[in-house]
């Protein structure tokens, strides 16, 4: 492929069309896209509007807990700072987390979701449908329907709702209906598409919440944007904290909503290098991963054109990640675009990596991680050895890990 | 220049009875079985075939399709085989048009230049893709227009009067009105209401308007077919095979006469429908 013409600013997108380069688009039923176009007219009504957005910063602040700390994380600076000395290199970058962990509902789907219930409520909808995987999102939905009144059906993977009963307890106490999907595999994929069936069949009433920057037009833009209040804090907080930017900044991309959010306000400070982490699960050699910009190919799936899972017929794949967050044979279209453009790095983390992160994190920091952002973790303990002491790392710490410790337990072999 | 769908529905408009457009999933549950389902169509009275594409993520799909495609999956088809399905049917009939039906993904990985080639050089007449809406022309409508292809759009309820002409701007063929917002195989619309979204769509072009999602019975299309100018079905015909298959995919009765004698039910039914209306 031809390696586009690097533009005076990376973001600008998307175009008018929802398009990142050859990524994003509208690739939805008829039935669907003049409810699209009415939430891209409200949206641009809303994105500029002082009142919308007095009303989405005092929620964030007052429910939600913003802004999220950025936290020197000592401990485990320390500790990469010994084994940089034990491989004779004497360096150990300083590495900060981005608390969103710290949100209400213990993630950064809270920040989405407020925006999204909001422009909602501004359509005159009565009714909230969401996909999810892990159940953050489904979590985090359940909360704003809850917090504003509406019916809330959530849709998750049959195969999800065994591994994450937990979650599916918490959006039941919430007043949600959680909905197993038996279709397909039973996993994030198929539950987006019965949600795309119940927002075909409902569409006089329903607001479909996506929980990732993807999906049609104007989801990836929206989402990107309600998220990124994530980059928009750490930007200013570190330049406070350390007076200047970082070197390094990385966090996990599944659909890629948390890495967005922490990658779109930097994007144009060119001396900031940007990574995101893929789940690359047993390895990329197999099917057993997620990481469809290190291993897949452009394709259209769920609304928009990305690089995606895919077999040599165009069917989709099922991926593997011991992280159900990560566990989505795509990803949002701006990271596809970010990806070809040259100015994100994507790597994969396999799982046995995040599971070492993970447990590294909870010793040296007394935080448990969620294993996607475990993920991002896992690599920062791999580059930050080699850098100098007077850098400075960030990685997003987007979720807790209380949701993780029954995988985290069987993975060791332990039962609790 | 006109197409097999352009003369077909200029011959069935002069008998003054509207089409039978028959759906069905293209290697369900495998190769040979369905290519008799396809070859036995036209003699049980389908004026015209729809040949499903299958896809691992049909979003507005219902349950009978969904298990319809993940079985033709199993049994090892892809769009290479789709086409030459479509060819061998074409060696034994020039005249039947052939729509094949599905999702984007498995033609843009073929191709698109590919596929329109590989597609003419089948036999195929038409393509119906319902992901891709007339804003997404650029994709795959325009260049399978310059190929000779007609482009088969689906216009729904929620597309109001505003909208139409910029869904029917591309269309040829037939306009393919969705009887409701909903997934294929749900219960059919109030026929009132669709009757009247029909002569709206007619206010808008002179093309045929063919009516699917929800009709199941040869009454039902019966009903529709009395001012519609076709009749699409396809959950029927998926289910009269799934209904032929046992628990584990083995046969219990020939999937092919199953769809025969349900699309010579649906025949006597859109043969019917003028008649009645005329009473």
């Amino acid at each position: 492929m031809d390696q586009p013409a690097t533009p005076n600013s990376f973001r600008t997108g998307p175009d008018e069309q929802g398009m990142f380069g050859i990524f994003g688009g509208r690739f939805v039923a008829e039935t669907l896209m003049p409810l699209i176009l009415d939430l891209e007219r409200h949206w641009n009504e809303v994105k500029n509007d002082p009142d919308f957005r007095a009303e989405l910063t005092n929620l964030s602040t007052h429910y939600a807990g913003r802004p999220s700390k950025l936290y020197f994380a000592e401990g485990l600076t320390r500790h990469l700072r010994e084994v940089s000395s034990a491989k004779g290199l004497g360096g150990g970058a300083k590495v900060y987390f981005k608390r969103e962990d710290l949100n209400h509902t213990g993630s950064h789907k809270i920040n989405n979701c407020l925006g999204q219930i909001l422009l909602a409520k501004r359509m005159g909808k009565k009714r909230i449908i969401a996909e999810t995987g892990a159940g953050q999102h489904g979590v985090a939905s359940a909360t704003v329907a809850a917090r504003f009144g509406y019916p809330c059906v959530v849709y998750m993977g049959a195969t999800d709702v065994a591994r994450q009963s937990p979650n599916v307890f918490r959006m039941k106490l919430l007043g949600a209906e959680v909905r197993p999907v038996t279709a397909g595999h039973g996993t994030l994929k198929d539950a987006m598409n019965e949600a795309l069936r119940d927002w075909v069949t409902n569409v006089e009433d329903t607001y479909y919440l996506i929980g990732t920057a993807a999906g049609p037009h104007p989801y990836p833009e929206l989402v990107r944007d309600f998220q990124s209040v994530i980059g928009t804090e750490a930007r200013a907080q570190i330049l406070e904290q350390e007076g200047r930017l970082p070197d390094t900044i990385i966090a996990a991309v599944g659909g890629g909503s948390n890495a967005i959010g922490l990658f779109h306000p930097f994007l144009d400070d060119k001396d900031v290098r940007i990574i995101g982490i893929e789940a690359g699960g047993r390895g990329l050699d197999g099917i057993e991963h997620c990481a469809s910009m290190n291993a897949g190919s452009p394709g259209v799936l769920h609304g928009n054109r990305t690089y995606l899972l895919q077999n040599a017929d165009g069917q989709i794949m099922d991926g593997h990640s011991i992280s159900a967050g990560l566990d989505y044979p795509g990803v949002g279209p701006e990271h596809s675009w970010l990806r070809d453009s040259g100015r994100v790095e994507y790597v994969p983390i396999l799982d046995d990596e995040a599971l070492e992160a993970f447990k590294l994190t909870t010793r040296v920091e007394g935080i448990i991680p969620a294993l996607e952002s475990a993920h991002a973790i896992a690599h920062a303990v791999k580059i930050v050895p080699a850098m100098d002491k007077d850098q400075i790392v960030i990685v997003n710490l987007s979720g807790r890990g209380d949701k993780d410790v029954h995988t985290v337990a069987s993975m060791l072999g332990m039962e609790i | 220049m006109t197409t097999r769908i352009d003369r077909r529905m200029a011959k069935l408009k002069t008998e003054g009875r509207p089409a039978l457009v028959t759906y069905f999933m293209g290697g369900d549950p495998d190769y040979d079985t369905s290519l008799s389902i396809m070859k036995a169509l036209p003699g049980a009275g389908s004026d015209i075939i729809e040949l499903g594409m299958p896809f691992s993520d049909p979003m507005a799909d219902g349950p009978a399709i969904q298990a319809a495609g993940l079985r033709a999956l199993k049994g090892g088809q892809t769009l290479v085989k789709t086409l030459k399905m479509a060819s061998e049917f074409r060696a034994g009939d020039n005249e039947t048009p052939i729509v094949l039906m599905g999702y984007y993904n498995p033609i843009y990985i073929y191709g698109v230049d590919r596929f329109l080639k590989d597609a003419l050089a089948s036999g195929i007449d038409g393509l119906i893709v319902v992901d891709l809406p007339p804003e997404m022309d650029e994709e795959l409508c325009i260049p399978a227009l310059k190929a000779g292809i007609n482009f088969i759009r689906l216009a729904t309820p929620t597309t109001d009067d505003k909208r139409l002409p910029k869904v029917l701007q591309n269309t040829s063929g037939f306009v393919y009105y969705v009887s409701m917002t909903g997934i294929t195989g749900s219960a059919l619309a109030d026929t009132g209401k669709v009757a009247a979204a029909v002569n709206r769509i007619k206010g808008h072009t002179d093309l045929p308007v063919c009516v699917g999602f929800g009709v199941k019975t040869a009454e039902q299309a019966r009903v529709i077919g009395a001012n519609a100018d076709g009749v699409v079905v396809g959950t029927a015909i998926v289910n009269a095979v799934a209904n032929v298959l046992g628990p584990t995919g083995e046969k219990t009765a020939d999937p092919a006469e199953a769809v025969a004698t349900l699309v010579s039910g649906l025949a006597q039914g859109v043969r019917s429908a003028r008649l009645a209306a005329a009473e």
